[in-house]
């Protein structure tokens, strides 16, 4: 497609929409889907027609708008594109009103109140079309200012000024280590190869963590764009998008809209009229968490067994076979047409000083919004957790955060006011992680959860190298035992030193940083520990303790 | 072989002992030319290494991370410590806990005496191990009509996958499952006895560090293996 024809392509999509006076956009994302958002799609789109009003709203399916727990989300839309209300909990049932009300008074029982911090405090950069846009149709995207980075970048920019422009924004990998993006993709710029890849990492593994998926499920189109722009900044020529198949949907979204990109010329052969190639391909997890590890990820993509493989060479010395590849996450990649279209210096005006832009969070456990959110590097983590996660429900206490999941820590009350940035969160032995924030109330017992996570790390733990396949287990073994009451000081001092054994000699990302939420919680709840130990009681009530009986049998 | 960094001469420090080496050798080869010894259980002359035992761990200066000596390039002015008392703990640890993890009761084993996992225990002097046994309850498979397959002696070293399928060619061996559940196993899970693919070489047998796979008949003292695998690997190298 040239620059003509995609300009072509808007107009006739705007002028399509100008006789629309209302659009109804009903979230059909995973959340929302699951209390059958579907359900209220079909019945809004059928009520339209009935009440012969389907030349007047257009009803559409679009991304997730975030407060999932209140889903089905519903949003009613002037012609301008301005909001008019957003209802909540949208069942088929109240389609007849939800129809009548568009430009009229609001259905006041279904309101959603979007002038709460929840949504009045949140940065969109990455989720800026998310429940916006219809993510099945590349015309919206495009609309949406979509493919116009991409087209930037082709006629405008050299691919090392592309690069430059990455590494002036001072964004950092979203997939869990914050590596500067910039740096990377120079690196693989750089290697002296005729082959290259791309690879986008969307196996989101962590518990309780769906950044990814909205994003894929929301606004496919954007990953692939930020994709097309890496291929064309490093000299790569093909992509993979690495997929868990536990997201049906995303995978249906990415290969429709690859599809579709394909069809308008954004992607395959001399793209928009220039020399640049790129393919991209879908490939399918098989529900492995370490095969989120890049090594791992590029041997299950070469059809081996996933499992990595020491570091140096990094993947972009020697990657997918053996060729310099280039593999970020998700987010990462979403954040890319952005930069290339406002600048690295716009990007690099938001967050704190080592952290620029925005991360998306994932609002899980006890707070009243349960959603994803996306908020700028450097907010307080009281204002996530009160302000925008609404606090903790049923008047309860709040005791921690857990972030990164597996490979993060509980962080305690006292470090409430530290903004959040990938410096402050390791500071405190956890780490940012992908986003899944996990929130704690008096009802959670800490070593419980310790427990919960290594049980994970043990069951995932690749089984390749001897400290994480059987240390994972042994530490589980100890943790058992504490939760029982039945630990020595001697097993909980053996605990601490498999933490440091794992930490240092492990071979990858997933036996390194195993040992983190005990340690955080040894650290910051130690007092929870000893209760179990010593005063054989678990102070949330959670443990079942064995009696003393029982254990001098 | 990677040409560009083998044509590479780096000079760099082990043990304070200054070393010449070309710059596609690991730390591990190095130091072996130079007379440091550094312990090693996954590795094996001829094969790939992979990294997954961890008792070669070594010190590089200026780095907080370890680095498997055996699958870790040598580069110019490194300096290497091999045998600090944090690595000498590490390696007793870890030991303790491929004990620790399957049934090994050297007493009543064909390869007590000539075990490497044995071997090692008295080398770094492991008296006695401080985690509680698992004693996991595993399978032997003795449907082959020359060689055992005993699960409760493997320390998934990958040795036998690596030889067979890099030098026999017929990749008989693989892993199967994840973390503690991993096993050893033979084509698709199948008996031994039954593999199509097995050519009863019994190069497995010779690189198995410990008698996790062993020949029929044979008794303690003559469970001795054979090193023929390097040999063979080089030879290789200069006709391809
Ligand atoms: C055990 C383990 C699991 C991982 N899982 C993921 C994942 O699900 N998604 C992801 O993007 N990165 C994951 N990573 C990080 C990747 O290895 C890699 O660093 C990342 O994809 C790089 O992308 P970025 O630079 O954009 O962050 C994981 C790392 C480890 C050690
Ligand atoms: S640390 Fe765990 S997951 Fe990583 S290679 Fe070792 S056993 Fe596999
Ligand atoms: S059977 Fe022997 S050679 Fe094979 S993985 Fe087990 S210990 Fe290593
Ligand atoms: S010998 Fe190097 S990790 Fe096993």
């Amino acid at each position: 497609m040239t620059a003509e024809e995609l300009n072509e392509l808007i107009e006739q999509e705007v002028e399509a929409n100008k006789l629309f006076v209302h659009s109804i956009n009903v979230c059909v994302a995973a959340g929302c889907l699951s209390s059958h958002a579907d359900q209220t799609l079909d019945a809004l789109k059928k009520e339209v027609k009935a009440k012969g009003l389907d030349k007047e709203i257009k009803v559409k399916g679009v991304g997730c708008m975030g407060l999932c727990a209140a889903g089905p989300l519903v949003e009613i839309r002037d012609a301008s594109n301005a909001a008019q209300v957003m209802y909540q909990g949208v069942q088929g049932e109240h389609a007849e009103q939800v129809v009548a009300s568009a430009g009229k008074q609001s259905v006041q029982s279904l309101v959603c109140d979007t002038s709460i911090p929840f949504f009045a405090k949140q940065v969109k950069i990455v989720l800026e079309n998310c429940g916006l846009i219809d993510p099945e149709r590349i015309e919206e995207y495009i609309v949406a200012e979509g493919y116009r980075a991409l087209q930037k970048c082709l006629q405008e920019l050299a691919p090392t000024k592309v690069v430059e422009e990455v590494t002036k924004s001072g964004l950092r990998g979203r997939g869990g280590a914050g590596f500067p993006t910039g740096l990377k993709w120079a690196t693989v710029a750089k290697a002296q190869n005729k082959q290259k890849y791309v690879i986008c990492n969307a196996d989101e593994g962590d518990p309780g963590a769906f950044m990814d998926r909205s994003v894929l499920e929301s606004d496919p189109h954007r990953v692939l764009e930020g994709m097309a722009i890496a291929a064309y900044a490093t000299g790569a020529n093909r992509g993979y998008i690495y997929c868990r198949a536990e997201y049906p949907l995303a995978v249906k979204r990415l290969k429709n809209a690859i599809k579709q990109a394909e069809r308008v010329g954004i992607l395959g052969q001399g793209i928009m009229g220039t020399t640049f190639n790129f393919t991209v391909e879908v490939r399918l997890g098989a529900g492995a968490f370490v095969c989120g590890e890049e090594t791992a990820l590029i041997h299950s993509i070469e059809g081996k067994r996933g499992t990595p493989r020491p570091r140096p060479p990094f993947p972009a010395q020697s990657g997918l076979w053996g060729c310099p590849t280039l593999i970020n996450n998700v987010e990462t990649f979403a954040n890319i047409p952005p930069i290339l279209r406002k600048g690295g210096a716009w990007f690099a005006s938001i967050g704190t000083e080592k952290s620029k832009g925005t991360k998306v969070f994932a609002l899980a456990g006890r707070v009243s919004n349960t959603g994803l959110v996306e908020v700028p590097m450097g907010m307080k983590l009281r204002e996530i957790v009160f302000s925008l996660g609404g606090g903790i429900p049923d008047g309860k206490k709040f005791k921690a955060v857990q972030t990164g999941g597996p490979s993060g820590g509980c962080i305690p009350e006292q470090f409430l006011d530290m903004e959040v940035d990938y410096d402050s969160i390791a500071k405190v032995g956890s780490i940012m992680g992908s986003g899944g924030m996990i929130i704690m109330d008096e009802t959670s017992c800490m070593v419980d959860v310790a427990k919960f996570f290594m049980e994970f790390c043990k069951s995932e733990s690749c089984g390749k190298c001897v400290p994480c396949r059987v240390g994972t287990s042994q530490m589980y073994d100890i943790l058992c035992k504490v939760t029982d009451g039945t630990a020595t000081p001697e097993e909980i001092a053996m605990l601490e030193e498999l933490c440091d054994l794992l930490k240092s000699t492990s071979l990858c990302g997933l036996g390194m940083t195993a040992p983190n939420p005990v340690l955080t919680t040894m650290k910051y709840f130690r007092n929870e520990y000893d209760a179990h130990i010593q005063g054989k009681k678990c102070p949330a009530g959670v443990c079942k303790i064995k009696a003393a009986q029982e254990v001098l049998v | 072989m990677n040409s560009t960094l083998a044509s590479q001469i780096v000079t760099l420090k082990i043990d304070g002992k200054d070393c010449g080496a070309r710059g596609d050798e690991t730390i591990l080869s190095v130091a072996r030319e130079n007379g440091i010894d550094i312990p090693t259980l996954c590795h094996y002359d001829g094969l790939t290494d992979i990294g997954a035992c961890r008792i070669c761990l070594v010190e590089v200066k200026g780095s907080p991370k370890l680095f498997a000596a055996c699958s870790t390039l040598v580069t110019e002015g490194m300096e290497v410590s091999t045998n600090s008392p944090r690595l000498q703990r590490y390696r007793k640890t870890i030991l303790e806990l491929l004990f620790s993890e399957r049934n090994h009761v050297c007493a009543v084993c064909v390869s007590n005496g000539h075990c490497e996992l044995q071997a090692m225990a008295m080398k770094l002097g492991l008296t006695h191990v401080r985690l509680p046994y698992r004693y996991p309850n595993l399978k032997v498979d003795a449907t082959h009509t020359r060689y055992v397959q005993d699960d409760n002696r493997c320390i998934l070293c990958q040795r036998c996958v690596r030889v067979c399928a890099e030098i026999e060619g017929a990749h008989v061996w693989d892993i199967m499952g994840r973390g503690i559940e991993a096993r050893a196993i033979t084509d698709l899970n199948e008996p031994w006895g039954a593999s199509t693919s097995c050519t009863s070489c019994g190069k497995c047998v010779h690189v198995c560090p410990t008698a996790a796979i062993f020949e029929k008949g044979k008794s303690a003292g003559e469970m001795v293996k054979r090193s023929f695998v390097s040999e063979l690997a080089a030879k290789r190298e200069v006709y391809e």
